[in-house]
């Protein structure tokens, strides 16, 4: 809403120098913009008179070269291409050296073969409309004189932002008596004006079938407008700057006192309504044309006036064509009405129809000033348009008063940390109108435009409010006896930390999934993973549905850095994935009177989608890069299978219970996939990614992936301190032949296990296969090491617990002893 | 007495000669010094302090002197038995020195050689940030909550004080999903309400975490985001308790110059409520007030939902962006760097900020 402050003076006296800006945003008002008109102009904007004029022929357009007298000793030469003037005639005169809006700078210069110095203005020029037609030609002043106030350039406009709570301030009249709180100067109210009261005899037939959605609606007739009537200039100028259309003269009236009063009104062309009108709400599939051309069916919800035609009129909301105000209008009928906002709010959602009108009844209309401006519009319209004023006045008054709210004097203290007593609570009361009784506990009157003060903190907030939220003092709060971090924020800190340190690098996707993402991953039809929450309003109908992996999001992102020219990627995330839940049931109604029953709660939270943490990587490009230490190394399956063994480890498992097996899962390399177990929970997938994935998605070949779900981890080991011998190891290298198929992590657990207690740690350090030792065999190489806890291990006792260990590996793999 | 039993040999004992001890160290020193290396060092080694050496033959001269005599002569061969070694010790010492010296010259590399064989990775910082947050309050005896992202609409909503005609529910924007009555949340604000549900007061929560709306992504917005949402409900909570928490959160985040203006604002949840600006010093445009969130006492209706006494308790709940607090801390321009995931937005802020 945008307001110039002339309008606001015509209501609030503000004290010279006064900062209207910061007394504005002092009370909650924001101030998205403030324009100084007098500053969007430049240099010497003067009052001229035309003194000749000499019409310039051979050109494309009709172009006079003017005389003007800018009260100078020498007239001032100008060249002009507007012709809706003549000598004599007063006009605006910009010299050169001036700067117009947009930076549209005057300077002297030759054109059409003369001399022009400065220019004559239009409207438009000044950024004072979208007239064009012509230059602006005055009806007073003097050459010379300043004509920034002639032309109305002398104002500031305020671009304000209102809380959907202080419908009231959506006018003229809420933010004048704002202003007269932060500067304590008088508010003369215009709502307070003259107002003839309803008439035995009504303007109009008028039946009311529903006064809940209407408790109030008044009417008065003007016959015998001029239809040819103007809308004069203030009203004109102040609608577009509030950026409303001008349309004609009764419709430019009702929209300006909609601005000043924040009433919403509506003027019909009497001669085209048939029969009494009749206020109801309307049946379901009743069709309306609204104003805006849009053929509308309505809701059994939405209020409609009616005549004998049918509806005429969107209540509260929006006018119908067929009863609007014609260019051939004489017979004028004013509404003034007050509509129930919780069903404007309805309508003008079911119909996304938010209009000016439907804007402040929703967020409350002041129901005491339908008469008020019922007597503004007569008077306004008599004034501009002529026309006969109907004596009668129908106000159909269902209005029931606010109700008082009880307060605690003392609870504004107590809740803000401000020692106000009762004596300054009433009196900040009373300044927002408010009517305040009783003693300690006060009797809370609110004004009739603040239904929003319902509640005793609602009152406190207007305290606060109006003394300054500057005088609210800065103290800490005592401190409560916290617990720390819980396990699973711990896990996912030390995971994170840990992916950072081994290179891969964080990202924050969208968890938005094309619907197809599946397909291109190749999940089986039966795959779990395609079961997936959907938006039901995507902002991309390309992505319409929730991740139940990262690993799709990550991919783009992947795709995207290689678009940029980066080879050596790694990427990690965590982040949530959405499981929907597979029962139908619905989540239970909770009221907001009491806390839900624990029975509902878990009723409602049961329908909530499942969404575990998962941890995720993907890779490709080199993962150590060369360089004068030699060539890279190309990063492969180990690489993020020992990534998930990362995840695992840094979530706290200890790496016996940590076991690593093939696998087949979409969207793997079927040979190339490992799964990751804790005990026996598969908690995730890591390896290569199946070929025709990633031919799919433009991804390069041997891009690697793993992805595990943190809360499928379990929780973190206790670790037990070990039992550090200081006695010294006895060292063995064991090399076992055994068919290729047998997976590395078995054998070692078997030798680990035949080795018995003696063993201190066995690793596997080579890997080699030849035709020498068979086809499909292979060797692979253990450095054992044996020790005691208690005396220094003898070489018979090594060499016997590694016998044991390789004879358990013979015994189930049938592996042989390398050379033996 | 007899003198002739004495099997002194004046011809015998001419290495005892002081001049000719002293002519045996003057030539010890000689080729010690003039040794070059080490190993010139050892040779030269036995021919000065080895048994067949000057000076130990004359050692053993000694014994042929009178008794008298023998004294003297043998403080004067230890004299100068001691400078012969003293003289190839120094030499010894030089020498070890020098090759030590070599060893090292020839040892030298370039250390400005890059050693990146696996380049360090870095975290998000809408991560860290988020992190450091929950620290800070974590320091200050709150708890890090959580909650879904797919919410209950009565949480996100209803149980706020945002009632199915409310106009800020229309103002929200909400994701709405294909399960009835849930939503993407809009803000991070259900989890009070969950919070408040599963515990009893005193609560105090900081609650940092994704939110989503229907905007659009351009430098300013985008459909996810990140807000970390504070709350604490006990007896005797004012806002003044809320201002000099916001007051301490922004000295933490901005510098010890940092500040908070209020502007008096509507939110349904808190009543009275505010949007607050931080005065910023090291703003990249100057020292500035930049609007920075929402906050305000715990609407006694939200409290009453949530199963909580207003009469006996009461809240204040502050929010923010933490997206946004990246981006006025660490000069960040453009909100889609956070989500399209280039490698060098993320590693310029490290692993932590």
């Amino acid at each position: 809403m945008r307001l110039p402050l002339s309008w606001l003076k015509e209501y609030v006296d503000i004290p010279a120098g006064a900062d209207v800006e910061q007394a504005l945003i002092g009370l909650g008002i924001e101030v998205d913009d403030v324009v100084d008109q007098g500053a969007t102009v430049t240099g010497d904007l003067v009052v001229g008179r035309v003194l000749t004029i000499e019409e310039l022929t051979g050109f494309k357009k009709p172009i006079r070269f003017c005389t003007v007298d800018v009260g100078n000793p020498e007239p001032q030469e100008i060249v002009c291409g507007a012709r809706n003037f003549a000598e004599g005639d007063l006009v605006v005169v910009i010299l050169p050296g001036g700067v117009l809006p947009g930076g549209f700078a005057i300077g002297a210069r030759k054109t059409y073969g003369r001399n022009s110095h400065g220019m004559i203005c239009s409207a438009r020029e000044l950024g004072l409309g979208d007239d064009h037609d012509g230059i602006i030609v005055l009806r007073s002043g003097t050459p010379g004189e300043d004509a920034r106030p002639v032309v109305g350039l002398d104002d500031v406009l305020f671009e304000l932002e209102i809380t959907p709570d202080r419908g009231y301030a959506l006018s003229v009249r809420g933010i004048a008596r704002e202003l007269s709180h932060a500067f304590g100067t008088p508010f003369r109210d215009p709502a307070l004006g003259a107002a003839t009261a309803a008439t035995p005899e009504p303007a109009y037939d008028v039946r009311i079938e529903d006064t809940v959605g209407c408790d109030r609606f008044a009417a008065r007739a003007v016959r015998g407008v001029d239809p040819s009537a103007a809308t004069p200039a203030f009203i004109a100028q102040r609608l577009t700057t509030a950026g409303i259309r001008t349309i004609n003269l009764p419709v430019d009236i009702t929209n300006y006192l909609m601005l000043e009063l924040g009433q919403p009104m509506h003027a019909f062309d009497l001669g085209l309504l048939t029969g009494p009108l009749v206020v109801r709400r309307a049946r379901a599939g009743e069709k309306l044309t609204t104003l805006d051309g849009v053929a509308r069916v309505l809701d059994a919800e939405d209020m409609v006036i009616c005549d004998d035609s049918g509806p005429i009129s969107l209540a509260a909301v929006m006018g119908g064509e067929t009863s609007e105000v014609q260019p051939t209008t004489v017979d004028v009928l004013f509404e003034a009405a007050h509509w129930d906002p919780v069903m404007v709010g309805r309508t003008a959602r079911r119909h996304r129809l938010f209009s000016e009108a439907a804007k402040r009844w929703e967020r409350g209309v002041d129901p005491q000033l339908p008469l008020v401006a019922l007597e503004r519009a007569v008077a306004l319209l008599v004034e501009h348009g002529g026309g006969t004023p109907d004596g009668r006045v129908l106000d159909v008054d269902n209005v029931r008063p606010l109700p008082p709210v009880s307060l605690d004097s003392a609870l504004p203290a107590r809740r803000i940390g401000v020692p106000y007593t009762r004596e300054r609570v009433v009196q900040l009361l009373g300044t927002i109108g408010c009517a305040v009784t009783g003693g300690d506990v006060l009797t809370v009157q609110p004004p009739s435009w603040r239904p929003d003060l319902t509640d005793p903190a609602d009152l406190v907030e207007e305290v606060a409010r109006i003394d300054g939220y500057d005088n609210i003092p800065s103290e800490l709060p005592p401190a409560l006896a916290g617990r720390g971090l819980t396990a699973g924020q711990r896990r996912r800190r030390s995971v994170g930390r840990a992916l950072a340190e081994q290179g891969y690098v964080e990202i924050t996707s969208y968890p938005f999934v094309p619907a197809d993402a599946d397909d291109a991953f190749g999940l089986p039809a039966d795959d779990p993973r395609r079961s997936a929450v959907r938006l039901t309003n995507p902002l991309s109908e390309e992505e319409p549905r929730l991740r139940t992996s990262l690993l799709p999001p990550m991919l783009a992102t992947l795709r995207r850095n290689l678009g940029r020219g980066h080879r050596d990627l790694a990427l990690y995330e965590l982040g949530l994935v959405f499981e929907p839940r597979l029962v139908a049931a619905a989540a239970p109604a909770m009221g907001v009177a009491h806390r839900p029953s624990d029975a509902d709660w878990a009723a409602a939270d049961a329908t909530v989608p499942r969404q575990p943490w998962h941890a995720a990587v993907v890779l490709t490009g080199d993962v150590a890069p060369a360089g004068w230490w030699g060539a890279g190394r190309p990063a492969s399956w180990s690489d993020a299978v020992e990534a998930a063994r990362t995840v695992v480890a840094a979530a706290g498992v200890a790496d016996d219970r940590v076991r690593v097996r093939a696998a087949e899962r979409a969207p793997w390399h079927p040979g190339r996939c490992a799964e990751i177990l804790v005990g026996d929970v598969v908690v995730g997938h890591a390896g290569e990614l199946h070929p025709s994935v990633l031919a799919t998605l433009e991804l390069p070949r041997r891009t690697c992936a793993a992805e595990l779900d943190l809360d499928a981890i379990g929780p973190a080991d206790l670790p037990t301190g070990p039992a550090v011998s200081g006695f010294p190891p006895a060292l063995i290298d064991v090399a076992l032949v055994l068919d290729a198929t047998v997976p590395a992590a078995e054998v070692q657990e078997v030798l680990a296990a035949g080795a018995g207690p003696l063993l201190e740690s066995v690793r596997l350090f080579d890997v080699y296969a030849s035709d020498a030792l068979g086809a499909g065999k292979r060797s692979l190489a253990y450095k054992l090491t044996f020790r005691a806890p208690d005396r220094t291990l003898a070489g018979e006792e090594a060499v016997a617990a590694r016998d044991a260990a390789v004879a358990a590996a013979a015994a189930r793999f049938g592996a042989v002893l390398r050379g033996a | 007495m007899s003198y002739r039993n004495d099997p002194y040999d004046p011809k015998q004992a001419a290495l005892l000669d002081p001049a000719a001890l002293d002519d045996a160290v003057a030539q010890a020193e000689k080729a010690f010094a003039g040794a070059a290396d080490l190993d010139a060092l050892a040779a030269a080694k036995p021919q000065h302090l080895g048994d067949r050496g000057p000076v130990s033959l004359a050692r053993r001269e000694i014994g042929s002197l009178p008794p008298a005599a023998k004294s003297e002569a043998g403080k004067r061969v230890n004299a100068a038995r001691l400078r012969v070694q003293e003289a190839y010790d120094l030499r010894l010492a030089v020498l070890e020195a020098e090759q030590a010296a070599r060893v090292l010259a020839e040892e030298r590399v370039d250390v400005t050689l890059p050693a990146d064989r696996r380049p360090r990775g870095a975290r998000h910082p809408l991560t860290t940030l988020q992190e450091r947050i929950g620290d800070l309050f974590v320091g200050m005896g709150y708890e890090i909550a959580e909650g879904p992202e797919v919410e209950l609409e009565w949480a996100n909503f209803d149980a706020l004080n945002i009632g199915a005609d409310h106009p800020a529910r229309g103002l929200m924007d909400t994701f709405y999903v294909d399960v009835p009555g849930l939503v993407l949340r809009t803000h991070t604000s259900p989890v009070q309400a969950r919070t408040m549900l599963e515990r009893t007061p005193p609560i105090a929560i900081i609650c940092p975490g994704r939110v989503y709306r229907t905007d659009e992504l351009d430098a300013t917005h985008s459909p996810v985001f990140h807000q970390v949402e504070g709350l604490v409900v006990d007896k005797g909570i004012t806002m003044a308790h809320l201002r000099g928490t916001l007051d301490h959160f922004a000295r933490a985040m901005f510098g010890p110059d940092a500040r908070t203006r209020w502007r008096p604002h509507y939110f349904p949840f808190t009543e009275p409520s505010a949007e607050f600006d931080v005065w910023f010093p090291a703003h990249r445009d100057g020292p500035q007030w930049v609007e920075w969130g929402g906050c305000g006492m715990v609407n006694p209706r939200v409290l009453t939902a949530c199963g909580i006494d207003p009469e006996e308790y009461s809240g204040f709940a502050f929010g923010m962006g933490v997206d946004r607090t990246v981006m006025i801390r660490h000069d960040v321009s453009d909100m889609r760097h956070f989500f399209e995931g280039d490698v060098r937005f993320t590693r310029g802020f490290g692993m932590e900020v």
